[in-house]
């Protein structure tokens, strides 16, 4: 492993942990404090410091180690977790963060105006622990050689009481040239109880002539006090997990437990016993007994030997044997998943793209020759293929969850800085949508988030003068519907003023004032470029992204953005987005010689093509489908075929009829993005390939429909929209 | 006994500079003495170094003591709980503690 790929993995954990430790900090701040947060929050803080340490990023490792002190006295029930110090601990890993990404841009030691900004913190940190210190007692002395008889022996042999954690590492002869110094991990384990005792290993040193000094030949033997678990433990000796032999042994482990130790590390048996008993795990009758024991009957569990002997009773032995079990499982959960660069998945998914396309043409030929063998085979293929690369696409989906806790901290802080109180409610975190969506989704959401908190929610007074609760409500939701993810953002606030948007649209010239616009299209002007609410900017909303921004960014995600709102009860902003930016089930239809495909996820059904005499609208079942015909939206030469169909697209919960001549059946798209050239065209969203090597464009439902909508009255698409 | 050959080794004795310091180490005639007065760092590397340059005297029924341990060659002979392995005469944190080999 090179030194510079372990550094990234630091980052990216730190950035990880920073996540986990703000969202424990939150979840505080809202709930009662309790244990299991503020175990979060230490652990986070402690990992980080820790392999900071390995690193040598100093700055990091003295700034988390005042931080990690603090949260230690709240974790002992010393010092209350109140809102000041989640507010102070919040900056605090803000700072952190900010020191992470120093180390990114490669200031390993710290940008000196960083740390000048880390002072005012480390200050105010000093200060609760000073606030503490006024009633503690003095700090334990780490436990050095104190004068005793044998000065060597620092815990008397005979009284082997085993409440220390024992642990056994053995390190791989490349750890010292992976940059790594066990020296680290063993002053890092210092940090985290007290080192009883350490005998250092030294049989695998071979003589001078043959010494590699570039090697590591050395192991140990620890006895180690604390009151953490062994994950913990085991965390401190991640970096070089692959690297080492090691083995942790709880307090009160079972003789045997020790034995097998005996046996598993290498090294002599008799030596490893003897350092046993130095570490005071193990008293020198006990060792004997079972040493010997084993030699006698090797065919015979330990577990066996000892319940013979009646030294243990059997539960106990099986008690060891599902702790040992559960240990095991859950190591094995943790190894479940790994972390892929993302580039690597992109190349997956565009190589599968590819193969979607040849396989197109395979079956294209296929169906041409007429083989019934080869038809069958092609189509056990194609079921392969599709399978590839749902499950592709799958590795790409994340849970929108991650995204939405961010802005817990968005909320807390800006209601903070706004003199609000307002809490935010998330639904549906578990939704799923591709990674590169979500990467792009963020900022327009804070926008909306913050302006919704800005704007939309009222002061406390004004909130009670209307009777409502003082707490305002932000609530996220996310769910699927007909192949898009829908991501609402909901406040309980005073509404949008339609009437002073209007007259400022006018006045923008964004309308024209005699227009009879209804509520959606007026409060769609929000999103117009040129509109801004200026007068009512803060400081929160001066940061430079207008509300068309987002709704630039949405669009160039494939998605749409639509609010609606109550005078007095709340404005709804509805986000919607497709699934996945890189292959989608398709439908193609064809016009004259062009074939074009439509997201089959958009389509409701193929109906006939029928019409009301002299109008752009038919009668589906009752109900007024206004549609557009594919051949005039294109300016296709040629008359329409008989027998015409009309494919009924929806979208946002409205239906619109398409036109088309023919139905050519389901496709695998594979989206390719249009060049510069083709960006202000309409209607179409992007290309793709048949397998006739032909380019077919992807058609843009919204847009459509949209259209199909304009083209119909009002009133017709007033009515229509009720109906869907 | 021969008169005796002291090195002295100073700045680091990490990784680093293992490899330059290992013939050093083992040259002949045979070190008697190693002064760590003025070593800054030492880590894994270095104290592996040493006890194998210990090692090896022992082997050839040679003395070999260290001497001067310096405040980093301390911490980590602390530590690890070395100090035996090399039998010296050790003075740690300011408490005089006489370490016997037991090797």
């Amino acid at each position: 492993m090179d030194i510079d790929d372990a550094l990234q993995t630091f980052l990216d954990e730190c950035r990880e942990l920073l996540v986990d430790m703000e969202a424990a900090l939150l979840a505080v701040d809202g709930t009662q404090a309790n244990d299991e947060l503020v175990n979060a929050v230490f652990r986070a803080a402690h990992t980080i410091k820790g392999s900071a340490g390995l690193f040598a990023l100093d700055p990091i490792v003295s700034f988390t180690h005042v931080v990690e002190n603090v949260l230690d006295k709240v974790r002992s029930g010393k010092l209350a977790l109140g809102q000041s110090l989640v507010a102070l601990l919040l900056a605090c890993g803000d700072h952190i963060g900010a020191l992470v990404d120093g180390v990114a841009a490669g200031f390993r030691q710290g940008d000196p105006e960083l740390l000048l900004q880390g002072e005012p913190l480390t200050a105010q940190l000093g200060e609760f622990l000073k606030e503490f210190r006024a009633h503690a007692s003095p700090v334990r002395s780490r436990a050095v050689a104190t004068p005793q008889q044998e000065p060597v022996r620092r815990i008397g042999g005979q009284n082997a009481d085993a409440d220390h954690w024992h642990i056994s590492v053995r390190f791989g002869a490349d750890v010292l040239r992976n940059g790594m110094d066990p020296l680290s991990f063993i002053r890092y384990l210092a940090t985290m109880g007290t080192l009883s005792t350490i005998e250092t290993v030294t049989d695998a040193l071979p003589a001078a002539n043959a010494l590699d000094p570039e090697a590591c030949y050395l192991g140990f033997e620890i006895a180690f006090l604390c009151n953490t678990t062994k994950a913990a433990i085991e965390q401190v000796f991640e970096f070089v997990q692959d690297d080492c032999q090691l083995v942790i042994l709880p307090p009160n482990s079972l003789i045997s437990e020790y034995v097998d130790l005996i046996a598993a590390q290498h090294g002599e048996p008799d030596r490893l016993g003897d350092m046993l008993v130095r570490c005071g795990t193990l008293t020198p009758q006990e060792l004997d007994h079972a040493l010997d024991v084993q030699v006698d009957s090797p065919d015979k569990a330990i577990g066996t030997i000892l319940v013979e002997q009646g030294s243990v009773q059997p539960e106990v032995v099986d008690a060891a044997l599902t702790k040992q079990k559960q240990n095991r499982e859950s190591g094995a959960a943790e190894s479940k998943s790994i972390r892929v660069d993302a580039d690597k998945l992109d190349q997956l998914i565009n190589l599968v793209g590819e193969l979607i396309i040849a396989g197109a043409s395979v079956n294209m030929i296929a169906q041409r020759a007429q083989v019934p063998a080869l038809t069958e085979a092609i189509s056990k293929l194609a079921t392969l293929v599709e399978d590839v690369r749902d499950s592709a696409l799958q590795l790409r989906m994340v849970k929108i969850g991650a995204t939405f806790n961010r802005f817990s901290r968005v909320v807390h802080d800006v209601a903070r800085d706004l003199g609000k109180d307002i809490a935010l409610q998330i639904a549906g975190e578990e939704t799923e949508l591709d990674k590169t969506v979500v990467e792009k989704i963020g900022d327009p959401l804070m926008h909306l988030v913050r302006n919704a908190m800005d704007h939309g929610i009222e002061s406390a007074a004004l909130r009670a003068t209307r009777g409502k609760p003082a707490q305002g409500t932000l609530k996220l939701n996310a769910f699927h519907d007909s192949g898009a993810i829908v991501i609402t953002v909901q406040d309980d606030g005073g509404g949008l003023p339609r009437d002073k948007i209007f007259a400022k649209a006018v006045e923008r010239g964004l309308v024209d004032g005699a227009q009879h616009l209804s509520d959606e299209e007026v409060f769609a002007l929000i999103f117009e470029p040129g509109f801004s609410t200026a007068e009512k900017v803060t400081n929160l909303s001066g940061r430079g992204v207008g509300l068309d921004v987002v709704k630039r960014n949405i669009t160039a995600l494939r998605g749409t953005v639509a609010v609606s709102s109550q005078a007095g009860l709340g404005t709804t902003v509805t986000v919607r987005l497709p699934l996945t930016l890189a292959i989608i089930d398709g439908f193609l239809v064809g016009v004259g010689r062009a074939v074009y495909a439509i997201p089959l996820d958009m389509i409701e059904e193929c109906v006939k093509y029928s019409a009301e005499p002299g109008h752009d609208y038919t009668n589906l079942r009752g109900e007024v489908l206004p549609f557009i015909r594919l051949r005039e939206v294109f300016s296709i030469s040629g008359q329409a075929l008989k027998g015409e169909n009309i494919v009924v697209l929806k979208h946002a919960g409205q239906k619109a009829g398409l036109v088309v001549d023919t139905l050519l059946g389901e496709f695998q798209t594979v989206i390719k993005p249009l060049g510069a050239l083709f960006a202000s065209s309409k209607c179409v969203s992007g290309s793709t390939i048949l397998g006739s090597g032909d380019v077919a464009l992807i058609l843009d439902v919204p847009a459509l429909v949209r259209q199909a909508m304009d083209q119909g009255s009002a009133a017709q698409a007033e009515r229509c929209a009720s109906a869907a | 006994m021969s008169a005796p050959n002291v090195l002295r080794i100073e700045g680091e004795f990490t990784i680093f500079r293992a490899a330059e310091l290992m013939p050093v180490l083992l040259a002949q005639p045979p070190v008697t003495e190693i002064d760590l007065s003025g070593v800054t760092e030492i880590d894994t590397a270095g104290v592996q170094l040493l006890m194998a340059t210990k090692k090896e005297a022992l082997r050839a029924g040679r003395e070999l003591h260290l001497s001067g341990h310096s405040p980093a060659v301390l911490d980590v002979f602390e530590l690890l709980n070395v100090a035996a392995f090399f039998g010296d005469q050790l003075v740690m944190d300011s408490r005089a503690s006489t370490a016997h080999a037991r090797s």
